[in-house]
């Protein structure tokens, strides 16, 4: 132990590795929440491409661009890169960074762990995006996989797709335990539970998820694999099983999952209003109680994503109400969101922009989510592009943008340079004008009737199409600014002070900017 | 980093948290999917008919008629002929009856069947009960060869007041490859 301690405190004194040995051997939490960062971006980028070339097709009514079995795996790509690949590991990467630092701790609780569960996932995501290149083509049955048609019908790449999302489920299990494992042990003298600042608390919470449900990801797609190699019947009615069960067993699974996309979101939002309204965050410990109520309601209310499965009324009835119990805690939420913006002395940054959005467009998805929660009502929206609206306003304006206030929030001091503020703004006014020139009129098609994940569409859903299609691509290309802005503040810029931002408050902004690559090797007291 | 933090163990809480994941893996298998069928059979969701039924009771209830239908439906590509001799009969309940099913492999291969029963309203299924049935068994035809399948049922005596009309419905699945890998 006295070794290990001499060592490490030698070993502190020098600045990082150089060369590429520097990332792949690396246990630092501030080179692993980069590589975290860079990797979702870059999926970021991929997963939107795939989405772009849904919106080309759907441009106008007909079959103009691609095949429609070809069209069907860029919607099946497109999820499950946005989900696993994108939003999943950009709040990993925040928390790598960001948690350490927020709680006053050298670095992650298990480093060489956490090297791992970064370097299995470009593996996975290679593999799983090699299947567009295989005989028979990429999976093809949706994001959500049903069986039979990601079993009895799926192309050969579908046993692919299951070790990918093996390799996944494997990479976030581990990052959550190292989360757990941070949050418990490391924590600064003086740092109590219920001083944590609520990012640090949402992914405390998200973690929790993680390890429950992840292990279900990975049990259904075992199932499927056993199904299509091995003989068994656990979704094929030929054998006394049941498709039915796939759909309860993956929502037991999915429901959480799309709380751990957005439970760190609230996080993060919870740390960006206070400090550009220059107010405490108003409500804090009904925050941490509403997190905790939002994780456990998570897991009781999978089924109203298959309300027309044919489930008895008690069931249907359950389901609904226990659905729209959620929007009590959320609603606690935006409530703390805009009493603390009230009578704020505010200013408008990018950031703030950003998480004024987030509050804003999150709450209207909220709201179609109530709208699909009311189970007589969800026979007409079910499958239609009404939920295709409302959880894209949930994760792109919801996850996503909180991810890019994150971003500028803390790229000053991650780079120790200021970001171009006017590029900032710009980049915002044009993500949310193309957000919802998007997403909005597919609620209207949505209700009309137009059913998701149909390359052609009849020709009175032309206009809204044409709309949505033209906000997709301002929307895809706006992002290409973003990466401008943030490579042109890592290489220069404004030098950012240790407080760029006069409001923040929070222990990171206690270390210098940029942080140094070693930070709170004597930990910082708490008062 | 400081002495008093390097010396924080961190294996208690990585064992409980691999347990917590460990454990769920194990109760999708072990809970989730039994669990599923548990409810199926409790309730008759899905409309699941239960195995072979043993008469205890012999006595047939004279003055009530219940209506039986009969569907057959091939899954998928399956391309037997499949259908049922008689679309409906009437019964007492507590009454045995036995009726044919004619299945007939068009093709120019051996094949393997099994047909996968539903009752509807799925809230009687614990009320019809099956004696014999071809469901129970798999199917197998040569090529051009045809069968008639018998099923007896008998509709039980306690038979809600409000139902006279039951629908079973038969698909049938093209099981030749996995029949061949058993």
């Amino acid at each position: 132990m006295t070794t290990a301690i001499q060592n490490h405190s030698s070993h502190d004194h020098h600045g990082p590795a150089k060369g590429i040995g520097r990332w792949l051997y690396t246990t630092n939490h501030k080179d692993i929440g980069t590589m975290y960062l860079w990797f979702s971006f870059s999926m970021f980028l991929l997963g939107g491409a795939f989405a772009l070339v849904i919106r080309a097709e759907l441009f106008q009514p007909g079959l103009q661009l691609v095949e429609p079995e070809f069209f069907n795996q860029m919607t099946t790509m497109h999820g499950l890169i946005m989900v696993f690949g994108a939003v999943m590991p950009a709040f990993v990467g925040l928390a790598n960074w960001m948690i350490p630092m927020m709680i006053g701790a050298p670095d992650m609780a298990l480093p060489r762990m956490n090297n791992l569960s970064f370097w299995i996932l470009p593996f996975a995501f290679a593999m799983l995006a090699s299947t567009l290149f295989m005989e028979g083509g990429a999976p093809n049955f949706g994001w959500t996989f049903y069986a039979p048609l990601s079993t009895t019908y799926a192309p050969p790449s579908v046993t692919f797709f299951i070790f990918a999302v093996h390799i996944m489920g494997a990479s976030s299990i581990m990052g959550a335990i190292n989360i757990i494992a941070t949050i418990f042990n490391m924590r600064a003298p003086g740092m109590t539970y219920m001083k944590m600042p609520l990012f640090v608390w949402t992914w405390l919470i998200t973690a929790y998820l993680l390890i429950a449900v992840m292990p279900v990801l990975a049990g259904v797609v075992t199932m499927m694999l056993m199904d299509i190699h091995f003989g068994t019947s656990f979704f094929n009615a030929a054998g006394g099983g049941s498709p039915v069960l796939f759909q309860h067993v993956f929502w037991f699974f999915g429901h959480p999952e799309v709380y751990i996309m957005i439970l760190p979101a609230f996080g993060i939002v919870s740390a960006i209003i206070p400090a550009f309204s220059r107010k405490k965050l108003f409500g804090y410990v009904s925050m941490v109680y509403a997190t905790g109520s939002i994780a456990i309601l998570s897991f009781i209310v999978w089924a109203h994503h298959m309300f027309t499965v044919g489930m008895p009324y008690a069931a249907e009835v359950f389901f609904m109400y226990s659905t729209m119990l959620i929007a009590v805690p959320t609603g606690v939420k935006v409530f703390n969101w805009v009493a603390t913006m009230f009578r704020g002395s505010i200013s408008f940054e990018t950031p703030m922009l950003f998480s004024i959005a987030f509050v804003i467009l999150f709450t209207i998805g909220g709201f179609s989510g109530l709208m699909l929660a009311i189970a007589p009502a969800d026979f007409q929206y079910h499958d239609t592009y009404f939920v295709v609206a409302h959880f894209h306003y949930v994760l792109v304006p919801g996850a996503v943008f909180s991810i890019m206030a994150s971003v500028y929030y803390w790229l000053p001091k991650w780079t120790g340079h200021m970001y171009d503020e006017t590029l900032g703004k710009t980049h915002f006014w044009l993500s949310f004008v193309g957000v919802n020139v998007t997403f909005f009129p597919q609620h209207f098609i949505g209700l009309a009737g137009m059913p998701r994940r149909i390359p052609d569409y009849a020709l009175q859903f032309a206009d809204f199409n044409m709309i949505s299609s033209i906000g997709a691509f301002l929307f895809g290309f706006s992002q290409l600014l973003f990466l401008l802005i943030v490579v042109k503040c890592v290489i220069a810029g404004k030098k950012a002070p240790a407080k760029p931002w006069d409001g923040a408050e929070g222990l990171e902004w206690t270390v210098d900017s940029p942080a140094p690559y070693h930070t709170f090797e004597k930990p910082p007291k708490v008062e | 980093m400081n002495e008093q933090q390097t010396q924080v163990s961190h294996l208690g809480v990585v064992w409980k948290s691999l347990a917590v994941a460990f454990g769920m893996l194990v109760f999708v298998f072990v809970g989730l999917v039994p669990l599923y069928n548990l409810i199926c059979d409790w309730t008759g969701l899905t409309g699941r008919t239960a195995g072979k039924y043993e008469v205890t009771d012999t006595s047939i209830v004279e003055d009530r008629i219940i209506k039986v239908q009969f569907l057959a439906n091939n899954n998928g590509d399956m391309p037997w002929v499949f259908k049922p001799l008689e679309t409906s009969v009437e019964v007492h309940p507590g009454e045995a009856k036995t009726v044919y099913f004619h299945a007939k492999n068009n093709t120019s291969i051996e094949m393997v069947a099994q047909a996968v029963p539903s009752v509807s309203p799925f809230q009687i299924t614990e009320y019809f009960h099956k004696t014999e049935c071809f469901c129970f068994e798999q199917q197998p035809l040569q090529a051009g060869e045809s069968v008639d399948m018998g099923l007896q049922f008998i509709v039980d005596q306690d038979i809600p007041e409000e139902v006279n009309l039951i629908t079973l419905s038969y698909t049938l699945f093209d099981i030749t490859q996995v029949a061949k890998a058993n």
